[in-house]
């Protein structure tokens, strides 16, 4: 099994490694193949196309997972200019699970804060697995009241398994830094944009992801509890997890025909990780887009709507 | 231990607390109650007129939204509000059963259209609004209805210029209502910042147990945040902390102990202590503004 595909995924892991296995001896010899390959390469684009119209829920949390998944920085480099990483809760300590700082993107400055995974495994160690602690939480809330500040409208990238679940954590209160984002985060004289690119786990994500437009990456996942935590409450078992996912409603489809996110941004043919660049063009173009509708509102205007709209949920 | 150890009235501790019987010690339903944490056999009425909190060790057991809010309010004067407010199943949830009949059950075990109950009253004489929330439906779980009634409880508390009380009890957002229970923790922290901004007082009370979703919105919010003795409070329980970091964890973490010694909660108070403390604090607080 190819460990770049899923298993979901294998029958294009094997039409891809007939592709190389031909455009190795094309390159040995002078026999012209190219019209072999190009019917591969157009079968395997069909087959791809198949299997991702017909994803289920657990499949999309896979994706969501992809170990090579862009995460928040990928997008920061190729999104951002001039971007300038800020530091620090001014309490406690600097959090390396959660990204901050100001960057240009088409040339407007602006406040962007993310979870961040981390590539490879010293970056992952050194980023918890991007599970942020309390000193996350509150760097970020300490750039957004500075953004408020100076005007500058926030774009938020959401990607983690969860806010920590550790003693350290609870110590420093990551119940009350989680809290205290969805209050303050409510009534930011700022636009506030959010994105979720990977997977918004719970309370984790939502501590950055209170905002005037929510979007997803289409195969991005928004949950209230993992899969896995739901299936073993529910059914006593991790093995349920797919069970739970198809009963839990974690994609962009469903959730955004309950009105909770406003946009899904389409991903490339087989996920965002088999091209990052387009990924981060499609993230852009859509930032760009509401940035701009959103500054055009007057800022009363804006806080209404943001709180009426956190007012709706869940009404009837 | 003999049976008349079991039966003696408070002011007796029993031996050795540690000392588990095979049988369990069952103790049939009525006159007698053992208390969970000393295991002493406690007689019922005395136990109630002690506020349900142990005589013998002091232990705060847990009890219902409306016991606890008959003991909290004044008797005068006191009335229920937004009592129409009614689950809904938006997704349609299924796993081994339909959300629909687990909430149809516990409604029917419980008496209560869904797990918080609010009333307008008043303690010691000073105008409050009050939410308490019910444990023993789904585990006081925060879905759309605890939200919508929490956040109109807590507008009816901003337009009155009344000081808002919670008493939470919860494990947590409601699974069974997904993303929409998760909106909640937003929507409820985003009204109680409404009140911050307007000078309207929110006193939240923690009693045993309070994790996830409610944790980490409504429950730490408070301009002063209370706990009862012993309550366990945290944002993941101890199991999956266990889990994750693969050690035993300390005594005492998360209570409410724990709570108070790193800087999360303002004061520790006895169920008994109760109405006293929140209304002379309640007082202060609203004192220049009447």
């Amino acid at each position: 099994m190819n460990p770049n595909y899923l298993d979901f995924e294998q029958p294009i892991a094997e039409l891809e490694a007939k592709i190389e296995e031909l455009q190795l001896v094309g390159n040995d010899n002078d026999i012209n193949i190219g019209e072999e390959i190009a019917k591969l390469k157009d079968k395997s684009s069909k087959l791809t196309e198949k299997i991702f119209s017909s994803l289920r829920p657990w499949d999309v949390v896979k994706i969501a997972r992809h170990p090579m998944r862009p995460y928040t920085l990928d997008y920061i480099r190729r999104i951002f200019t001039d971007f300038d990483e800020l530091h620090g809760d001014r309490h406690f300590g600097d959090d390396s699970a959660i990204v901050g700082g100001i960057g240009k993107i088409d040339g407007k400055p602006v406040m962007v804060i993310g979870q961040e995974k981390g590539r490879g495994v010293t970056e992952k160690v050194k980023r918890n697995f991007g599970m942020p602690k309390p000193e996350g939480y509150r760097k970020a809330l300490r750039l957004m009241e500075m953004a408020e500040r100076f005007k500058l409208p926030i774009v938020t990238l959401i990607d983690t398994p969860g806010a920590y679940p550790g003693i350290d954590s609870e110590e420093r209160g990551i119940s009350e830094a989680i809290a205290q984002n969805l209050a303050v985060m409510s009534r930011l004289k700022t636009p506030i944009i959010c994105i979720v690119i990977g997977e918004g786990s719970s309370g984790g994500a939502l501590g950055i992801g209170v905002g005037d437009h929510i979007a997803m990456l289409q195969y991005s996942t928004y949950f209230v509890i993992s899969p896995e935590g739901c299936a073993n409450i529910i059914w006593k078992s991790t093995e349920f997890a797919p069970d739970a996912a198809e009963a839990m409603g974690l994609t962009s489809t469903v959730l955004e025909e309950l009105g909770i996110v406003d946009a899904t941004i389409p991903e490339p043919q087989g996920g965002a990780h088999r091209d990052i660049d387009a990924s981060a063009e499609r993230v852009k173009e859509h930032i760009l887009k509401h940035l701009e509708s959103l500054q055009a509102l007057p800022e009363p205007e804006l806080l209404d709507i943001r709180y009426q709209r956190l007012m709706s949920y869940g009404t009837v | 231990m003999s049976w008349v150890d079991k039966i003696l009235p408070s002011g007796v501790r029993r031996s050795d607390p540690s000392e588990k019987r095979k049988s369990g010690g069952v103790v049939p339903e009525g006159l007698w109650k053992k208390c969970v944490k000393c295991e002493a056999v406690l007689y019922r009425p005395e136990l109630e007129e002690n506020q349900d909190v142990c005589p013998k060790c002091d232990h705060h057991m847990r009890i219902g939204a409306r016991r606890r809010i008959a003991l909290f309010l004044d008797e005068q004067g006191r009335e229920e509000i937004l009592s129409g407010i009614e689950p809904v199943d938006r997704l349609k949830f299924k796993d081994k059963k339909k959300y629909k009949d687990r909430l149809a059950a516990a409604q029917k075990s419980t008496g209560e259209k869904d797990a918080l109950i609010a009333y307008k009253g008043t303690v010691k004489d000073v105008p409050v609004v009050t939410v308490a929330f019910e444990f023993n439906f789904h585990g006081g779980s925060m879905g759309s209805a605890v939200g919508e009634k929490f956040t109109q409880a807590a507008n009816i508390a901003l337009q009155e210029r009344r000081p808002l009380v919670c008493f939470s009890a919860s494990g947590g957002a409601r699974m069974q209502e997904a993303l929409i229970s998760l909106m909640q923790m937003a929507k409820t922290s985003a009204v109680l910042e409404r009140l911050k901004q307007n000078g309207v007082p929110y006193i939240s009370v923690m009693t045993d147990p309070i994790y996830g979703g409610v944790s980490a919105s409504l429950a730490l919010l408070g301009d002063i945040n209370v706990a009862e003795p012993g309550a366990r409070a945290g944002f993941a329980g101890p199991n999956i902390i266990e889990q994750t970091i693969r050690q035993k964890l300390p005594p005492g973490f998360q209570r409410s102990e724990f709570l108070l010694e790193h800087g999360a909660i303002d004061m520790i108070v006895r169920r008994a202590d109760m109405r006293d403390t929140l209304a002379r604090v309640l007082g202060n607080l609203t004192f220049y503004q009447n």
